[in-house]
């Protein structure tokens, strides 16, 4: 192999294994853009790799599913004609480095994923991980105005998400979207390439030279020259998008669109070739000299290439072109035909008279040599013994740390920044458990959450990645909708270390197992490796793996981020988180472990991040979840909250001041062998905090029985202050100043 | 009585306001594109929210120069109703039909939150559903809704009675810390002196129905829905 090839093969991130597998099934060498296009399609980010065979283990079927992975997003049905659909993507490495740019873009990206299925999106949300604060308060400050600075200006509500800071995210922060959007299910497009002859159109953004390479870039371990790929993070317009929005809404008036594909990772080059490439025996016929362009000078290379965004792919019937570029027209924006699709299997790229590339489409979808990679268990995180630990002295004193930690306190400074009311269809605002849509026209409601405690999937990665879905759904549960179905977004470190890899393998098995158990599909998702980073040379970082030249790499806990759905019929019968009215009885339902491992306590109080995650119990969520959605529907509850980091002490704090009334209890006196510290602060898993009338506790407690779930009283609701006799008494002033203080 | 609703490219809260009209408050919804030079017989035009043209220059700046907004200009000379909101009061005052200019906010970030607004004048046809100093609960959603004039017109406002809605706390006291935006004066929305053209920053269209929250907005909508005609006629 020449330098020159080898110096080529570096540019477009492709191994010399993968450039012979390309020449011999072309039985030549590519030129040089043929190696750029199949550069790009063969990146991790593209091509899944390193993570294809792991995922096939995912459940993705069910009575609901319209639409599995495999398209743009995936579509439930939701009843009254009409399909939810919905999906979740990285923006990480973009976001790194840029992160305003990096996190606008990617909200713009997962709406042009949810357009594509024919959809109007209803609602976005964002999981967020940063490293601690101030350190990582660029990361932050850019990447919140950036989902703002999308977000509001094209008028879709920001409802949800997480936000979470851990050590390990400081040079890799994440940053996920999700998208829903609502369409009726007779409408649901999907973006298949049908039909030979008819034309394909590219409209919105014109073609620039912006984010060549980003995919391939995506697919690399960030260092100190990534700072240099900036030109590689793409800039987003909402404007546009809106206006590109809009027209393919008004798309629906005319039969004549075929299919509607974004342009996002790898460009034209990958919509072209996924839109061909799932019709059997499609090809597509592209003159690059036709795509619209915004400056001069660009090669067949570049506009194959380029991540200009607010692009759409639209493939329409053959003469009917006009009918489609009037109603882009009318939105100013540009459309052009630039091509059409044949029956021959390949994408045949031409320059005017020029021939310029011909690739079977098979071997850009799914040519590239899964690789094969090996996994090896990491080493057991440190242990616990709790009998170590200094007890727990004042525990009215521990709520106020742990509510004043960044992790748990108060999201309004975040969320108050995100239009999340445009839509008029917010019936549950962000800052609760789930966010709710309504669907207007109908009583349904639609709630959505994301989820991921990644110090549980660090500390064990195959119960981590189950107590996020059971959590997710737990999230739904509270505000009495049904968990429906899920989209994933997997990220983690650089699977070529075997400890990594072992880390995806534990993290899939988990989640479909918990999936499985708790009869929930995954129809949609995204997978993000190689978070992790190499300091700058010369400074320190966590021991974790090497690199041939000594300097050592901080690598990301595996994350992955759970995005759910779930549907109440009515969504007059929602709950909120808040306690709702004096003399309430105030219930804790399921049960307490000394589920301290991996605690917001331990690394709050004692700087630790040891042990074991919480155990779970698949059978034992379902039944605790099956009896919050039965007294929900029976309209015994007057709220719900789902007990989850800081565990229950917590948990109430947040049900008394997001209902503004405290709470009397009479101490806690847990019977051994549960901890003091566990009873208060312990995360064991399906329980939630419920408030009820005292004319409904004797329902309530039947019900539960017949549920076989445990159910305790912890106090009554009223006065303003948090009680437990002869324990500790707090105003809700101080609890809420400690709560709303950290991140402002 | 018809409700015109412009639609600028980057308009959002034409569907909400849309919404309100036709299915709350059960009136006459017409939508008009932004290169309609034509009213369409409309008694009052809402200008909605969003980021006309994407507001890049600033907010306002190239919606004023709209093939519509000639029309609601001589419109509005005439005595007819136009009621801007959020995008749609920046774009009145671009376009010269109201005093002053809506600025950054004060804490520089966008906000989205509920805000208690004191009404000061309920003899218009907004707000004549409104009781003498009631104080109502609006959400905002905005970047640029701090409101500012020179001290002039400032006090011109002032004297005569041009402000509609001051941001308040609960109680309808007048403070700093009800003040969202740093708006001068706590001004949240006015009135132009003949009592037909109205600017508010706060969305009245995203509470009238309790489910979301409040329905204070919709007093707003049906005052005018009850005043729109007898305005015509005077």
């Amino acid at each position: 192999m020449s330098l020159n090839t080898q110096r080529r093969l570096r540019e477009v991130a492709l191994t010399p294994d993968e450039y012979l597998a390309i020449v011999e099934e072309l039985k030549r060498p590519p030129n040089e853009v043929e190696l750029g296009m199949l550069g790009v399609l063969w990146s991790e980010h593209c091509s899944y790799k390193s993570s294809k065979a792991l995922l096939r283990r995912l459940p993705s079927t069910g009575a609901a599913v319209i639409q599995g992975p495999g398209e743009n997003a995936g579509a439930v049905n939701i009843g009254e004609g009409w399909a939810a659909v919905f999906k979740i993507e990285s923006h990480n490495h973009p976001s790194a480095i840029e992160p305003y740019q990096g996190a606008a873009t990617g909200v713009g990206g997962i709406i042009r994923d949810i357009i594509a299925m024919g959809a109007r999106p209803i609602a976005l949300l964002d999981s967020l991980r940063f490293g601690p604060q101030p350190a990582s308060s660029h990361h932050v400050e850019g990447v919140v105005a950036g989902i703002g600075g999308y977000g509001n200006c094209i008028g879709i509500p920001t409802v949800g998400g997480e936000v979470y800071f851990e050590e390990c995210y400081t040079n890799n922060p994440l940053v996920n979207a999700m998208c829903v959007g609502l369409v009726r299910v007779d409408r649901l497009m999907r973006a298949r390439a049908e039909g030979t002859g008819n034309s394909l159109m590219l409209v919105g953004a014109e073609t620039g030279r912006d984010g060549i390479h980003g995919a391939s870039f995506a697919s690399l371990e960030l260092d100190e020259t990534s700072s240099e790929r900036r030109p590689a993070v793409q800039v987003g317009n909402p404007f546009l998008e809106k206006c590109l929005l809009e027209a393919c809404m008004d798309l629906a008036h005319t039969d004549a669109v075929v299919a509607i594909q974004d342009l996002g990772a790898a460009g034209l080059t990958s919509s072209v070739a996924e839109c061909a490439g799932r019709v059997n025996g499609a090809g597509a016929h592209i003159d690059v000299g036709r795509v619209p362009r915004r400056e001069r000078g660009m090669t067949p290379y570049h506009v194959m290439l380029s991540e200009s965004q607010e692009r759409m792919l639209v493939v329409v019937q053959r003469g009917r072109e006009a009918e489609v570029e009037a109603i882009f027209q009318a939105w100013d924006l540009t459309s052009a035909v630039i091509g059409h699709v044949t029956d021959d299997g390949h994408l045949t790229v031409v320059d005017g008279a020029e021939k310029v590339a011909r690739l079977p489409i098979s071997l850009l979808t799914d040519g590239a040599p899964p690789r094969r990679l090996i996994g090896v268990a990491a080493e057991q995180p440190p242990g616990l013994d709790l009998d170590a630990l200094p007890p727990l002295v004042d525990a009215g004193a521990t709520l106020l740390r742990l509510l004043a930690s960044p992790n748990l306190s108060s999201r309004r400074g975040i969320f108050r920044r995100y239009d999340h009311m445009v839509g008029d269809a917010t019936v549950i605002p962000p800052g609760g458990d789930a966010a709710m849509l309504r669907v207007k026209g109908t009583r349904l409601g639609l709630a959505v959450t994301t989820d991921c405690n990644s110090r549980y999937c660090h500390l064990d990665p195959h119960v981590g990645a189950q107590l996020a879905v059971a959590e997710a759904a737990r999230n739904l549960v509270a505000t009495g909708a049904h968990p429906l179905a899920v989209t994933d977004c997997l990220n983690f470190a650089n699977p070529d270390r075997p400890e990594v890899y072992w880390e995806m393998e534990e993290t899939i098995a988990g989640l479909a197992h918990a999936c499985r158990a708790l009869d929930l599909p995954i129809v949609s998702g995204n997978v993000s490796l190689y978070n992790e980073s190499f300091p700058a040379r010369g400074e320190g970082g966590p021991p974790q793996s090497g690199r041939p030249d000594g300097a050592v790499s901080s690598a990301i806990y595996p994350t992955p981020v759970v995005g759910m759905i779930g549907l109440i019929d009515d969504y007059a019968k929602r709950l909120r988180a808040g306690l709702r009215a004096e003399g309430d009885f105030v219930l804790l339902i399921g049960s307490s472990h000394n589920d301290l491992g991996g605690s917001e306590y331990l690394k709050v109080e004692h700087g630790l991040v040891a042990g074991r995650p919480p155990a779970l119990d698949l059978a034992r969520e379902r039944a605790v979840d099956r009896l919050v959605l039965a007294a929900a529907d029976n309209g015994l509850l007057h709220s719900a909250h789902d007990c989850a980091e800081g565990g229950m002490l917590v948990a109430l704090a947040e049900c008394c001041l997001l209902g503004g009334i405290g709470v009397r209890c009479p101490a806690i006196r847990p019977e051994a062998p549960l901890r003091m510290e566990a009873a208060f602060f312990g995360e064991s898993p399906s329980r939630f905090i419920v408030s009820v009338s005292s004319r409904a506790m004797p329902e309530l407690q039947s019900l539960a029985r017949r549920h076989h779930v445990e159910i305790s009283l912890l106090g009554l609701a009223g006065g303003d202050s948090i009680e437990f006799e002869g324990q500790f008494r707090l105003p809700l002033a101080e609890i809420r100043q400690a709560w709303e203080g950290a991140l402002t | 009585m018809k409700f015109g609703v412009v639609v600028f490219p980057g308009t959002w809260s034409d569907r909400d306001c849309g919404w309100v009209i036709d299915q709350v408050l059960g009136a006459e919804l017409q939508y008009l594109w932004h290169k309609d030079a034509d009213l369409k017989g409309c008694d009052c035009i809402i200008l909605p929210g969003g980021f006309a043209y994407g507001d890049y220059l600033r907010t306002g700046a190239i919606a004023r120069f709209a093939p519509v907004m000639e029309k609601i200009g001589e419109f509005a000379d005439r005595g007819g109703l136009v009621w801007g909101i959020c995008n749609g009061f920046q774009v009145l005052c671009e376009a010269g039909l109201l005093p002053g200019a809506l600025i950054r906010n004060a804490s520089l970030e966008y906000r989205c939150q509920w805000t208690n607004l004191v009404v000061e004048r309920t003899d218009l046809p907004f707000t004549s559903q409104c009781a003498t100093r009631e104080v109502i609960s609006i959400p905002i959603g905005h970047g640029e809704g701090s409101y500012f004039a020179d001290p002039a017109t400032l006090s011109r406002l002032e004297q005569r009675g041009q402000v509609v809605f001051r941001y308040c706390d609960a109680g309808g006291r007048v403070t700093s810390n009800a003040n969202p935006n740093g708006s001068l004066h706590n001004i949240a929305g006015i009135v132009n002196a003949r009592g037909n053209v109205l600017g508010m920053m706060p969305h009245p269209e995203r509470c009238a129905e309790a489910e979301l929250g409040g329905t204070d907005g919709l007093k707003l909508f049906r005052s005018v829905a009850e005043n729109a005609m007898k305005v015509l006629a005077s």
